[in-house]
């Protein structure tokens, strides 16, 4: 299985600052919690689970100032199986809440994990707002196009004309695509990634993590029971070379058997799939867009991000999107008591409830 | 010339304007004189629901109802005695308040034929017999305004614009208020534009002026300060006390504020409040939605922020979800509700109380929450730091019902000792509680509380959520008799906040009152109103108020049953009526309005006398049927 390699990153990678950290050496086995885990046989969050329970003892932070908040579905299920603090929520709110822990907790790590149906449909407005604050927190959106726990009814990532309970005549919605969505709601971090893919999930996370601010990773995520074999294309071995568009940073986009593929700029002002001839000479591959994941305009990213299947998925970019510091909603928000805290010292509640017009009787 | 001055023991004045005259500050900062006076005073706001209706229109008046006396002070007042109107609109959409021989400045100045057709007059009410039952002193205050500011190079539209000032002028010469105060204050708002600041002073004294040389007020008038309990005093509005009850909620507790709120009428002062107090360690958080608002306080709190999330009923209509998880998490939560004319949008700028039983019940399942409701502008103060404790001391959401009525009237508030506050004592998990480890529901034997255990202690690792948990280890379970058990336990902890809740004050001063009027929350000076007048006509009656709504208080039973007839006036279809009959086999009688204004003593007044009347015939019929 080959893996997408992450460059170095170029960015402060500060997302974990403040967060206790330990020097003791801790196993996977340490997040593990003593529940029983009760996914379907097969179903892809046991792999996005192990890698996760295996990626967190390298961030070398203490057990307990890291946190897991998560809303409805069947992936909101991931805090029970972790030995860390966990809140499973509310449908669609968990951004919501996580939004008031990390804002009140700048010692915590805080982790969001949420489902298509969670994240964009009961709670989209939750998550567009965290992305727009740009709130320190990581967020995992397992996206398995399709609704499991409630046993089978098409989501708003369900590509139209899917069959389902809801649809028996084939759904009618336009899907979403969760990194359009993302890069629309300025989110400073965006990245997909596949729960087969350990190697890429874990660099993913690693990154994700790292930075400060709201990371959306969105998890390519496989059910075998309601949706099985929607992200074949891109988890196949047969077919995964000629289906995955590899996103690194400073790297020319190329895909294919022998990079047959490549992605330039298209004449209407977004980028397109060619075929890169056999003979290209280097004035013909300079054509080839070099992905640039720091640019502070999203307008490429939002490009790359199109040229994902909205129907059945038969190709999709895979990588990080973008990667971009700006100021967190948090640090602003406890900057502000800060700065009130410093320049009028700490609040009086007698002369506050005095206030200016006293008068005094007897 | 020697002006008679008349002894008053009471006065209402009613300031009405178009919304861009300046009617609320007029009537603040003579609210503001007449406390520092010494008078004992109670303030109505009254404005449109429209930022700017269209000038002139009834839409668009927006006034300020202000009483005022040598003794305790129970509601802003029925009817006006005064009526400041300074536009035709204004006049239409308040006379019929006034009472009869009551006195009427009217600024005279936009009488014209087109205000007059936009106010809905045909023809003009200053000339024949309409105001014929009044003291009409119509004036051209615009006019003397704007000719008193002559010379401080204002434009023609500024100097128009002080003759709110003028009015105030000429009503504080009227009835002797102190000016110092209100100088200070026109100073200290424009110091940035010290014209403005001269212009408006200029025009407060010329009013001034004008009562005093002019022959058309030949009497001012006395009324004397009201004895009130010594201390220092200020003048507070509701939603002002509700959040610094919140900031003082959290220096007593040692905790950090999380405020959490999308903006709503009327609650949004809390929040513009209390994001003017971060050097308390306040933070506040505008959400995208009321959702969010909660939610993220939810979060504050699993944190261990001391957190709340203020709104107006639609509000809590949206938050009933988070609050049930609350009540699952069982971490301390307060929900603010400064509740308006309902249902759906409603009378967002009117009071209304009809937010009782969703306060109560309003949640999917058993999902019991405490209730706590202030019931004056200074009492949201206590309340708020009230609600706090039980949520803290409980593990729970609580639900703080205030009003739109609460919210913006204001009254002397006797300024407490912050020192002489009760703390509240967060007592966070720090170590396991078992022998076999840390059980995040294993619960306080009195309180049945569990451990608040926010993220960061080593040990205490644990995961909770909204599915139902095993009893002590806080497991997912879905066995039928632990969720019976969990069901049960909830509730009993609700019922177990009654013990901490102090007995129930019933002001019979005769002891022999067949009648007691009961009410909750904005109602209580009201009633204390009607009550008395109805004391004064010689009818014995017992008053007593609520303020824990749930749990009710543990002795609220036995008060009810020492009464023949207990009447319950609310602002609502008769919620509390309900609990109470459903909860005690009381035959409580309703009395209920939902005009989107304060009830009016008389009215209550009367009620008293019907139920006197009533219960007097009753008595006759026992007679006759002894003697048959
Ligand atoms: S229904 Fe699908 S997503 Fe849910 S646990 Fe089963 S396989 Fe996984």
């Amino acid at each position: 299985m080959t893996s997408t390699d992450l460059p170095m990153p170029v960015l402060a990678r500060d997302g974990l600052a403040g967060v206790p950290t330990t020097d003791a050496e801790q196993s996977r086995k340490e997040f593990a919690s003593d529940q029983e885990v009760r996914w379907c046989p097969g179903c892809g969050d046991y792999a996005v689970l192990a890698a996760v329970q295996g990626f967190l003892p390298e961030l070398g932070l203490r057990r307990e100032n890291i946190c897991f908040v998560s809303g409805i579905g069947c992936s909101s299920r991931f805090p029970y199986y972790l030995d860390t603090y966990g809140l499973h929520s509310i449908h669609g709110r968990a951004p919501a809440i996580a939004t008031g822990l990390a804002t009140a907790r700048p010692d915590l790590s805080v982790w969001v994990v949420t489902g298509d149906g969670d994240a964009l449909s009961i709670g989209g407005n939750h998550l567009v707002h965290a992305l727009r604050r740009n709130v320190n927190l990581t967020i995992l959106l397992f996206n398995n196009r399709i609704y499991g726990l409630t046993k089978g009814q098409y989501s708003p990532t369900s590509e139209i004309g899917l069959v389902t309970k809801s649809t028996p005549m084939g759904s009618v919605d336009t899907p979403f695509n969760p990194v359009s969505l993302a890069l629309g709601a300025e989110a400073t971090f965006v990245a997909r990634t596949v729960d087969s893919d350990r190697k890429h999930l874990t660099a993913v996370l690693r990154e994700a993590a790292a930075h400060r601010g709201a990371s959306l990773v969105e998890i390519y995520q496989n059910c075998p029971i309601f949706n099985d074999g929607a992200f074949d294309a891109v988890k196949d071995a047969d077919q995964r070379e000629e289906a995955v568009i590899p996103l690194v940073h400073g790297e020319p986009i190329r895909f294919g058997a022998g990079g047959r593929h490549g992605v330039v700029r298209s004449a209407s002002g977004g980028v397109e799939v060619v075929d890169v001839p056999d003979d290209a000479d280097d004035a013909w591959l300079a054509r080839l867009l070099v992905h640039d994941a720091h640019a502070d305009d999203p307008t490429q990213a939002f490009a790359l991000s199109r040229l994902t299947d909205a129907g059945h998925l038969q190709r999709a970019p895979i990588g990080i999107f973008r990667q971009v510091e700006r100021p967190t909603y948090d640090d602003l928000t406890r900057q502000q008591v800060e700065t009130a805290i410093g320049t009028s010292g700490p609040g009086d509640l007698q002369s506050l409830v005095d206030g200016p017009d006293t008068w005094t009787v007897g | 010339m020697v002006k008679q001055v008349e002894q008053l023991d009471r006065v209402v004045i009613r300031f009405a304007g178009d919304s861009g005259d300046g009617m609320q500050l007029t009537g603040d900062r003579f609210t503001q004189e007449t406390a520092t006076f010494g008078n004992d005073l109670s303030t109505l706001p009254n404005f449109p629901a429209e930022i700017r209706a269209p000038a002139g229109t009834l839409p668009g008046v927006s006034s300020f109802q202000l009483h005022f006396a040598d003794h305790a002070v129970l509601t802003p007042g029925d009817r006006p005695d005064v009526l400041v109107a300074m536009n035709p609109a204004a006049l239409r959409a308040n006379v019929a308040d006034l009472r009869a021989g009551g006195i009427l400045v009217v600024d005279s100045h936009d009488f014209t034929r087109r205000n007059l057709a936009r106010a809905g007059y045909e023809h003009d009410p200053l000339e024949g017999d309409d105001l014929a039952a009044f003291q009409v002193h119509a004036i051209d205050l615009t006019g003397l305004a704007t000719g008193a500011v002559e010379g401080f190079g204002l434009s023609r539209k500024d100097a128009s614009r002080t003759k709110n000032m003028f009015a105030l002028g000429l009503l504080s010469w009227m009835y002797g208020r102190p000016v110092e105060g209100t100088i200070e204050h026109v100073q200290n708002r424009f110091a940035s534009k010290p014209d403005v600041a001269a212009a408006n002073i200029a025009s407060f004294r010329a009013g001034w002026a004008f009562g005093e040389t002019t022959e058309s007020f030949a009497v001012s008038y006395e009324v004397a300060p009201a004895p009130m309990p010594a201390g220092r005093y200020r003048n507070i509005t509701g939603n002002l006390a509700l959040a610094y009850g919140i900031v003082a909620a959290g220096q007593l507790s040692g905790l950090p504020v999380f405020l959490g709120a999308y903006p709503i009428t009327p609650a949004s002062d809390v929040l513009h409040e209390l994001s003017r107090h971060k050097s308390f360690g306040v933070t506040t958080f505008q959400a995208e939605d009321e959702i969010a608002g909660v939610g993220a306080a939810l979060g504050a709190a699993y944190g261990g922020h001391l957190a709340f999330s203020s709104t107006s009923g639609p509000g809590v209509a949206l938050k009933s979800e988070t609050i049930g998880l609350a009540v699952m998490l069982e971490v301390p939560l307060v929900v603010v509700d400064v509740q308006r004319g309902g249902p759906s949008t409603g009378l967002p700028t009117k009071t209304e109380q009809a937010d009782l039983l969703q306060a109560m019940f309003g949640r999917n399942g058993e999902a019991p929450v405490p209730i706590v409701a202030p019931s004056s502008p200074a009492d949201c103060f206590d309340a708020a730091s009230e609600a706090a404790r039980i949520a803290v001391t409980h593990r729970t959401p609580v639900m703080l019902l205030s009003d739109g009525y609460l919210a913006n009237g204001s009254e002397p508030w006797r300024v407490p000792d912050v020192d002489a506050l009760p703390r509240i004592d967060p007592r966070f998990a720090d170590g396991p509680n078992t022998p076999e480890g840390f059980a995040p529901y294993a619960r306080d034997p009195e309180t049945l509380a569990r451990p608040w255990a926010p993220p960061g202690v080593a040990g205490l690792e644990h995961r909770i959520g909204g599915i139902e948990k095993a009893d002590l280890s806080g497991d997912i379970s879905y066995d039928p008799e632990n969720h019976d058990l969990m069901v049960r336990t909830r509730q009993a902890k609700v019922d177990a906040v009654a013990a901490s809740i102090p007995p129930t004050e019933v002001d019979d001063p005769t002891g022999d009152a067949r009648i007691l009027m009961l009410g909750w929350g904005s109602t209580k000076g009201p009633i204390a109103a009607g009550v008395r007048l109805a004391r004064a006509e010689g009818t014995p009656v017992a008053q007593a108020h609520v303020r824990h709504l749930n749990p009710l208080p543990p002795d609220l039973g036995d008060v009810l049953r020492r009464y023949e007839r207990v009447v319950v006036p609310e602002m609502n279809l008769g919620q509390l009526a309900l609990l109470l009959r459903a909860r005690y086999l009381v035959d409580v009688r309703g009395y209920d309005k939902v005009r989107g204004m304060p009830f009016v003593s008389d009215e209550l007044a009367q009620v008293i006398a019907e139920h006197a009347l009533d219960l007097v015939r009753q008595d006759e019929r026992t007679d006759s049927k002894e003697r048959a």
